[in-house]
């Protein structure tokens, strides 16, 4: 009887509890489909944490498990659309994705995990974004696809996808180097009336609380990701354009120099991590 | 003559609300070398119970934020970033909240925690905030009042 009672007591202390605040995974690996993803690796040499940790770790239960089942993912149904994109013809040639890509969205599976590297036939460092606009442009005659806007989100949804479960490799040193460091200074940078860096709340904190929100390292990893607070995918500049305004200060340009060295740096620091987009946060 | 009274009232009153408003500018403020603020920033005692209405808004200090504080424990999130602030209107002198709410960095170097009162040095500040303070001189004053309230 007394045991009972306790238990019941302790029942009731937790649910309180999960219902303020999400106590950190310790998991080590998620399984999607049948399909591994690394939650935690060791953290890269040049960074100042001892452990990466997908940004999954840190939502409460039911937010992680909208990720566990593609059919509970809403962000599938962006791939959905995506699909159907990728199967239209638009533009002066006549094509679509599927005229040249005859492997389907597969023959990119890889891709999204070296994201954004340097490419010497361009002679710049690329994003997904890049890629998909050089082929509409180029190969279809298409006009381009503005970022972050949802035909752009939704494509970068459908190509990541096929990198499930691949770790993040992104290099950080060749031609690449001047821009890795351009966004480790950004990082670090403090900005905004309240006068913070990336790092303060990503690095120092992550595991804490900032009022109702639980603390991540800011991985991007699992981007584009689907968020509750807006119901559609967000891309890796929309949110770093959030955090700046969260903290009073004035974003960079989407798809700006700033944005993509940023974006260039934060990636590198998930190397060990899988591609896990997309995923789902709050 | 009654008319004239009025009118020598309402000249005091005049009077008066410009002492109110000579409060100490934001760059004008005196820190002593470990970070404190002798002197009230605006002359009017602080309001404990608008300082805690401050401490809770998101817009405004949102304190709460960053710091737990027990005496606010029918507000369902209270941040962990930095310490509890149970008991530290007893940890603390007067002098030494005051600076620490105006800018912080003096106090501790380095801080995450923002300078209420700060309103020149940042990098993009967004448009909006461009050239103002997080909080007003008085706002100040009322945050330090109703910390004070938070004794052991
Ligand atoms: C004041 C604290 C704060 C600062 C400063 C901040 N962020 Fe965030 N960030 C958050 C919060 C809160 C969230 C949502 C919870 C989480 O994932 O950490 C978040 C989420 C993110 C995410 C999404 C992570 C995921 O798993 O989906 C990324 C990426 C990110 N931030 C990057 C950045 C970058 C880059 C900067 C600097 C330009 C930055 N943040 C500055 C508080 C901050
Ligand atoms: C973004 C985070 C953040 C916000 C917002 C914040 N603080 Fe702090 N505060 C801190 C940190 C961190 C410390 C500890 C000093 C340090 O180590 O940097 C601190 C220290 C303090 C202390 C000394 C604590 C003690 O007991 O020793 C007081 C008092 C305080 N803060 C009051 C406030 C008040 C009042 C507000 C709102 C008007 C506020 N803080 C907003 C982060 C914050």
């Amino acid at each position: 009887m007394k045991k009972f009672t306790l238990s019941a007591a302790v029942a009731a202390t937790i649910a309180i509890f999960a219902g303020a605040a999400s106590a950190e995974s310790n998991s080590a690996v998620l399984t999607i489909d049948g399909q591994e993803i690394t939650l935690r690796a060791a953290a890269p040499d040049y960074i100042d944490v001892d452990e990466v940790i997908s940004g999954w770790s840190f939502r409460t239960a039911e937010t992680q498990a909208l990720q566990m089942d593609d059919f509970d993912n809403p962000g599938m149904i962006f791939v959905d659309q995506a699909i159907d994109d990728w199967n239209t013809v638009d533009g002066s040639e006549g094509k679509s994705c599927a005229s040249c890509h005859t492997g389907g969205p597969e023959e990119f599976a890889g891709l999204r995990a070296e994201l954004p590297r340097w490419d010497e036939a361009q002679g710049k460092v690329m994003n997904m974004e890049d890629y998909i606009n050089l082929s509409r442009v180029e190969h279809m005659g298409a006009e381009p696809w503005k970022w972050a806007k949802p035909r752009m989100d939704a494509m970068v949804a459908l190509i990541s996808l096929q990198s499930r479960g691949m770790p993040i490799n992104v290099a950080v040193d060749g031609p690449a180097a001047d821009m890795w460091e351009a966004g480790r200074e950004l990082y670090y940078t403090r900005v905004g009336q309240l006068d913070m860096a990336c790092s303060n709340c990503h690095e120092d904190n992550y595991g804490v609380m900032i009022r109702a929100d639980h603390l991540s390292q800011g991985q991007i990893n699992g981007f584009p990701t689907y968020r509750l607070k807006n119901a559609k995918l967000n891309s890796t500049h929309a949110r770093f354009s959030g955090c700046m305004k969260n903290i009073r200060a004035q974003p960079f340009a989407v798809g700006s120099d700033e944005f993509r060295a940023l974006e260039l740096y934060v990636a590198s620091r998930g190397n060990g991590l899988s591609v896990e987009g997309p995923s789902v946060r709050n | 003559m009654k008319n004239s009274m009025l009118l020598t009232a309402c000249a005091s009153v005049a009077m008066f609300a410009t002492v109110a408003i000579g409060e100490v500018g934001p760059n004008d403020v005196v820190f002593t070398d470990s970070g404190a603020v002798e002197g009230s920033l605006t002359g009017v005692a602080g309001d404990p119970a608008n300082g805690a209405m401050v401490f809770k808004n998101r817009k405004k200090g949102n304190c709460l934020a960053c710091h737990q504080n027990s005496d606010m424990a029918d507000q369902l999130f209270h941040g962990e970033v930095g310490p509890s602030l149970d008991g530290a209107g007893s940890r603390w002198e007067e002098a030494e909240l005051r600076g620490l709410l105006t800018n912080a960095k003096n106090t501790f170097d380095g801080t995450m925690m923002p300078g209420f009162y700060v309103d020149t040095g940042f990098t993009r500040v967004l448009e909006k905030f461009e050239g103002r303070t997080n909080l007003t001189a008085q706002e100040v004053e009322d945050v330090l009042a109703y910390i004070q309230t938070l004794t052991e």
